[in-house]
């Protein structure tokens, strides 16, 4: 479904991607796994339409996006949650979601709109009471909530999470990728997930990529990754027993 | 002071304030969309009563459709100025962005005094000079338009901002710029969204007070001083701190002509930044900048 081949990013001057190759099928987790400064944030930005690439191609759905700008991108059916959710503080919790749907706007979409906006308050009840209350007085998790949430407004046919659970408590963060499965099975939708935390990420996630430096060192499914030494040592803090 | 006095200088510092709350708006919803601030925006103050005089006399197509005329004209103006100078550069640092609005607010009264000259200009009262008497002192028609269509475009403004979702979308931008763009807002068209609506804000400000106190080519830089000053006061980002910062400060203009020396009329405004910045940088209705971490 998404398909990026050789891409070369540069930010600020700095190489951040080099010559990253990736792809994500239909109704997938993939988790892109890696340290600070690994480039995944980076890659996602240009995903989006952020940032441009100065080598290489992106296609999302045979759809060529490499020189999309991001309000296209969005309509192509890419949400991005972010880094540290962005949610729009001094607006309600129930303005977020209505900007959400900003690509869709117009006086006929608008029943439809409000109906999606009840779904989401389905899916975290939380938000449903707390929607006039302005986005800024929610905790980490519940605006987490609302930043997919306001993703999921766009109706995207894919999602690229940014370290969702950033910041969060355990329980909390296993809770929202929970979610994250649940939308994947509920919604049929495809998730590129980027996270430090690569234990949780892999345990959800049908495959992996490995980031180091801007490039990718390692890929396969979680299973082989959850093995792997290197990245047990390096990602998932367990000592490789002594043979 | 006697209740006469009182009430006069009350009606013409709201009179006069009101003007200013709708420059300091104009700053305020560039502010918003680019962080930068706008030093064209007395321009367009002046381009608004001046165009609306050149209307007039080259068209000669009534006092309505002139003035009509005028502030589409001013914005689009606007328009041309995101389009020409800010867009091209749009990468700069804010700084940058700023010394090029000054180099437009210059360009732009250069250009008018190339046209139309030095002379100063009137336009003809909306509805006549005949003064209305209220308890003791003395209210001209033109003051009574001036207050009734700044409420009304802040009412309007007020509904955009949080009714519609253009509005909202143009909030967002200041809010999470980041944000905004991820969800698909167009940044650019909001940006340049945002200069059309100060343009048209200044434009009507200009207009509705030139029957009042005439304008010529270089009346903006005074009127876009006075907008800042307001600004500060009542809190640099927030709309409505900026319509009241205009009306306080037309208050303590009128009160201070009055009671002290008008020729300190002007000083009150730099002398009120000054004091805000000491006492409350973030103006009177400003939020000191805080986050939950």
């Amino acid at each position: 479904m998404l398909i990026l081949k050789n891409v070369d990013i540069f930010y600020s001057r700095v190489h951040a991607v080099r010559r990253v190759s990736l792809h994500v099928n239909q109704g997938e987790i993939v988790a892109l796994i890696g340290g600070n400064g690994a480039g995944k944030t980076t890659l996602l930005t240009t995903i989006s339409g952020l940032l441009r690439s100065s080598g290489g191609s992106l296609h999302f759905d045979g759809q060529d996006i490499t020189r999309l700008r991001p309000e296209h991108i969005v309509a192509a059916g890419i949400s991005q949650v972010p880094e540290r959710r962005l949610v729009f503080k001094p607006m309600s919790v129930e303005d977020n979601l209505l900007l959400g749907a900003y690509q869709r706007r117009g006086l006929k979409m608008r029943n439809q709109i409000q109906q999606e906006i009840r779904q989401v308050y389905e899916m975290f009840p939380v938000l449903g009471q707390r929607r006039k209350q302005s986005a800024g007085t929610l905790s980490g998790g519940e605006q987490q909530m609302l930043a997919i949430g306001r993703a999921l407004m766009a109706k995207p046919r894919m999602l690229l999470l940014d370290e969702p659970g950033m910041g969060l408590a355990p329980a909390l963060s296993q809770m929202i990728f929970r979610h994250v499965v649940e939308l994947r099975d509920a919604f049929g939708l495809t998730v590129l997930l980027v996270e430090q935390n690569a234990k949780c990420a892999l345990r959800i996630a049908n495959r992996g990529y490995v980031m180091e430096t801007g490039r990718i060192i390692l890929q396969g499914s979680s299973e082989e990754l959850q093995l792997n030494r290197d990245v047990q040592r390096a990602y998932l803090g367990r000592e490789v027993e002594q043979q | 002071m006697d209740l006469a006095s009182l009430l006069q200088f009350l009606a013409s510092g709201l009179t006069v304030g009101s003007t200013y709350g709708l420059a300091a708006l104009g700053f305020t919803i560039i502010f918003n969309t680019t962080g930068i601030i706008n030093f064209a925006q007395g321009e367009f103050v002046m381009l608004g009563g001046i165009l609306a005089v050149v209307f007039m006399h080259w068209l000669d197509p009534g006092l309505p459709a002139a003035i009509l005329l005028a502030v589409v004209a001013t914005t689009l103006v606007g328009l041309l100025m995101e389009r020409l100078t800010i867009r091209p550069v749009r990468n700069a640092s804010a700084i940058n962005l700023i010394i090029v609005t000054i180099g437009v607010s210059i360009t732009i009264r250069g250009l008018v005094m190339l046209f139309w000259g030095k002379d100063t200009y009137v336009l003809p009262a909306f509805s006549g000079m005949a003064p209305i008497h209220l308890l003791g002192a003395t209210i001209i028609p033109q003051s009574l338009w001036i207050l009734g269509i700044a409420v009304v475009v802040l009412a309007l403004l007020k509904g955009f901002f949080s009714r519609t979702i253009f509005g909202r979308a143009m909030l967002a931008c200041s809010f999470e710029p980041r944000a905004a763009r991820l969800v698909g807002i167009s940044v650019e068209r909001m940006v340049m969204a945002s200069f059309m609506l100060s343009a048209f804000v200044g434009a009507v400000g200009g207009v509705i007070l030139t029957p009042l106190t005439m304008t010529s080519y270089d009346v903006g830089v005074l009127l876009g001083m006075k907008g800042f000053a307001a600004c500060i006061l009542g809190g640099l980002g927030n709309p409505f701190g900026a319509a009241a910062g205009g009306l306080i400060l037309g208050i303590l203009e009128a009160f201070g002509a009055g009671l002290v020396s008008s020729a300190y009329k002007d000083a009150i405004a730099f002398v009120v930044i000054l004091g805000i910045l000491l006492w409350k940088p973030s103006g009177l209705f400003g939020v000191p900048d805080t986050e939950r971490v």
